[in-house]
């Protein structure tokens, strides 16, 4: 993940897109509900919380 | 020595390349494998395959290439959602699953992938690096070509940004020189025909370039004046109002159907006269559009030589006007110009680029005939023969292609079987089926009987090079089967009662000598052989050009619709098997249809794309599902609910989950109803959770920072056409050589 974090933050400067960063990490982080996917056997209780 | 492993996956094509100091050991694609058409995963078998070749493992490999950049493509997507906003939901909830759960975090799937695959920890893994869409076709071009000096001018749909691109090559180096970005795409603009002629986008294109001929370009100065704005210099932007798939589920939009009085053709329905028309008109456009780029590039570089890649480089109609016009005095097209070629560039761009390895010396073929694929002995296909109890005789080779002649020249159908397996799509004259160009029969027999295909499509021919001239109005090698060239005029049928018919009849109608490779126009699409590009196969045309002075023979891929060309002896068994195939002439054996004792039942492939199935389940995840389970209840209604209530922490949910994670722990095989009731239920939650998170992201964050964004007149997309400008082309960034190890 922090790999990750480190690569999309040189991306952004490179590009001078820095307004894209919060942009990424929510999607990412929202994104991980789905990461959970249907294969996760704790992904209803996740699902149902939110 | 310095081995370097390109990769090409996840979008369409998956594929491996391997080079050893430069040059390449081995190549395929991984549909071959696995059966499944345009497979998009990653390539294990192809690696496998690849690395085999080489008596490698993957930790001797030095660098590992893959062809796409995929944090720029994201950068793409988000902003083309952006500019679209709010109209693209059903795009948005299609698209970003896999990139929020794979593709984003692509430097570590793929290691994860290279790392079980190699059995390996992923830090004892060689450096990954990351070439550019547009750079790897590009290199897979330039490199492989018989030039030190070239243009190289890259078209297909979209890979980050761009969409065109060209490209100054001399010695080792390959720079960047302009390019067009998306959505303004030639690639995209001929796939919305595709999609509108009512063929499947990303594989459909070559039929739409086989109707063409069928046609009349009565709509060509209707798209030139509605749908894009195309510059003196071949630049061009496309109108996106008449378009889909920026941001939609389609490719066209109400407004084109409109423009063309109908809505899209339905799939597998009767082509009409005007489906051809539009056929026409488009491949018209696009051939206007290469050449006037082409055009611009001679002039302004000076350079004589051109080389091409990219989905649009696959037009051989187009290729071949190109040569008629003579814009270039040499031009070269990767085989691979699809996405599967992206493995070969990206592999080379590491080893002239990263690694500043010299030019190679100037040579008619690095591709090697594009023979980089699977070969089988004699005694692995025996096997395969017996096992199946299959009656068969071996030959000596000279007796072989004696008795193939004979069976050819008999009108016989033959399964061509030999050598290493091709890479690209096309069949180059080892995994082929064959057959007499002559017999008026053979195109509906191949089409209908074997191929199982619409019988509006020519075959093409495979022709002895120095027979070539003299057959068509074509005067360079043309080995890959990517130029169209006319034949020559002493050749054709002069038939009147031809010009009366319409339609497909006219395909029936007898228009030369050899009816079965010559379309409705004349025109073919040629493959020169050569004792060189393919040894085994110059031989068997020799011979039946000595006994039925016949240059040439069909060569069409050796499988039915819908599947890859044949990988294996097995593979192409089964397909001889459920076909009419008459004749299999594979390694040194000959199976002859009519010698089998009885039909033999064909195995089916399963289909690849059914949900993962939640029946069979191992003890090791019955023991989790209990444990998580177990835990993630006690965290809830233990101390969650309990402190939201703001009572006391529930002690008794602890007992009880303890009770049932215990269960699990002992009795893990007792809880499998209850597991496929609850994941069945995981299943249905993440249907329903998927597109409602999509939503609530599209509308609360993606909509109001895109429409602030129009505000301020950012149009990422570039849309507004210019009637004023003289060019839409824009200057590509310089690239170094350390750009290769970011994944932008």
């Amino acid at each position: 993940m922090l790999e990750f974090l480190t690569d999309l933050w040189q991306f952004m400067r490179a590009r001078k897109k820095y307004w894209l960063f919060p942009v990424v990490l929510i999607m990412a982080l929202l994104g991980a509900l789905l990461v959970l996917g249907p294969g996760s056997s704790i992904a209803p209780f996740i699902y149902t919380l939110f | 020595m310095i081995y370097i492993l390109g990769l090409s996956a996840y979008y369409h094509d998956s594929a491996a390349v391997l080079l050893c100091d430069g040059e390449i050991v081995a190549a395929a694609q991984e549909e071959r494998f696995t059966r499944k058409r345009h497979d998009a995963d990653f390539p294990v078998h192809a690696v496998e395959f690849c690395l085999g070749r080489a008596g490698i493992s993957l930790s001797e490999v030095d660098h590992i290439v893959f062809y796409d950049k995929p944090f720029l493509k994201f950068e793409r997507l988000l902003e083309t959602h952006l500019a679209t906003a709010p109209v693209g939901l059903p795009a948005f909830i299609k698209a970003m699953p896999v990139w929020l759960k794979e593709k984003l975090y692509l430097k570590k799937l793929l290691r994860d992938s290279l790392s079980e695959l190699a059995r390996c920890e992923v830090k004892d893994l060689p450096a990954l690096l990351f070439s550019s869409h547009h750079q790897a076709h590009a290199a897979s071009a330039y490199y492989a070509s018989p030039f030190d000096k070239a243009v190289v001018l890259c078209l297909d749909g979209v890979g980050e940004w761009a969409t065109t691109t060209a490209w100054l090559g001399e010695g080792n180096q390959l720079k960047p020189l302009w390019q067009i970005n998306f959505p303004h795409s030639l690639g995209l603009l001929y796939s919305a025909f595709t999609y509108y002629a009512g063929f499947r986008v990303n594989s459909g294109e070559y039929k739409l370039m086989g109707l063409a001929p069928y046609g009349e370009a009565r709509y060509v100065d209707l798209i030139l004046e509605h749908l894009l704005d195309l510059k003196e210099d071949g630049s061009f932007r496309l109108d996106m109002s008449y378009f889909n798939f920026a941001s939609g589920l389609t490719m066209t939009s109400k407004k084109f159907h409109r423009l063309f009085g109908s809505e899209p053709r339905k799939p597998e329905s009767e082509l009409r006269q005007r489906d051809m028309d539009i056929a026409k008109s488009i491949q018209v456009v696009t051939e206007e559009i290469v050449l006037r780029l082409a055009k611009t590039l001679r002039k302004e570089t000076g350079v004589e030589n051109l080389c091409m890649a990219g989905g649009v480089a696959l037009n051989c109609v187009a290729n071949g006007r190109l040569l008629k016009e003579s814009v270039f005095k040499n031009v070269w097209v990767q085989p691979a110009a699809g996405d599967a070629g992206g493995a070969l560039g990206a592999a080379y761009i590491a080893w002239f680029q990263y690694l500043n390895k010299p030019g190679m010396a100037a040579q008619s073929d690095h591709m090697q005939g594009a023979l980089l694929g699977t070969e089988y002995d004699d005694e692995a296909i025996e096997k395969i023969l017996l096992s199946e109890n299959m009656v068969y005789k071996k030959y000596e080779t000279e007796a072989l292609l004696d008795v193939v002649t004979e069976y050819l020249d008999k009108e016989m159908v033959v399964g061509w079987f030999q050598g290493r397996m091709e890479f690209g799509p096309r069949a180059l004259g080892n995994r082929s089926i064959l057959g007499d160009p002559r017999s008026e029969e053979m195109q509906s027999i191949i089409n209908l009987k074997i191929k199982n295909r619409e019988s509006f499509r020519p075959f093409a021919p495979a022709v002895l090079q120095e027979k070539a001239a003299e057959w068509f109005e074509i005067n360079i090698k043309s080995p890959y089967m990517l130029f169209v060239a006319q034949l020559k005029k002493d050749k054709c049928v002069d038939d009147a009662a031809a010009d009366c018919v319409q339609g497909f009849a006219r395909l029936k109608k007898k228009r030369s000598q050899v009816p079965a490779i010559t379309h409705v126009d004349n025109s073919a699409r040629v493959q020169t052989v050569s004792a060189e590009s393919n040894a085994m196969f110059y031989r068997l045309l020799t011979r039946f050009e000595k006994l039925t002075q016949c240059p040439m023979l069909i060569n069409t891929s050796f499988n039915v619709r819908g599947e890859p060309v044949v990988e294996s002896p097995g593979d192409a068994l089964r397909c001889f098997l459920k076909t009419d195939m008459d004749v299999l002439a594979i390694g040194s054996f000959v199976v002859l249809k009519t010698e089998q004792p009885e039909k033999k039942p064909v195995p089916v492939y399963d289909d690849k794309t059914g949900e993962q199935l939640v029946n069979d389940v191992s003890a090791k995840q019955l023991r989790q599902f209990a444990l998580s389970t177990g835990i993630m209840v006690s965290l809830i209604f233990g101390l969650f609910f309990p402190w939201l209530a703001g009572s006391k922490m529930n002690t008794s949910v602890f007992v009880y989950s303890a009770l049932w994670a215990g269960w699990g722990l002992l009795l893990p095989k007792t809880l499998t109803p209850l597991y496929n009731v609850w994941m069945r239920f995981g299943q249905v939650m993440h249907k329903i959770m998927t597109p409602l998170i999509l939503s609530i992201i599209y509308f609360v964050l993606i909509t109001p920072l895109g429409l602030v964004m129009r505000m301020f007149a950012n149009d990422p997309l570039n849309r507004k056409l210019d009637a004023a400008a003289d060019s839409y082309r824009e200057q590509s960034q310089a690239i170094k050589a350390d750009d290769l190890e970011k994944p932008f």
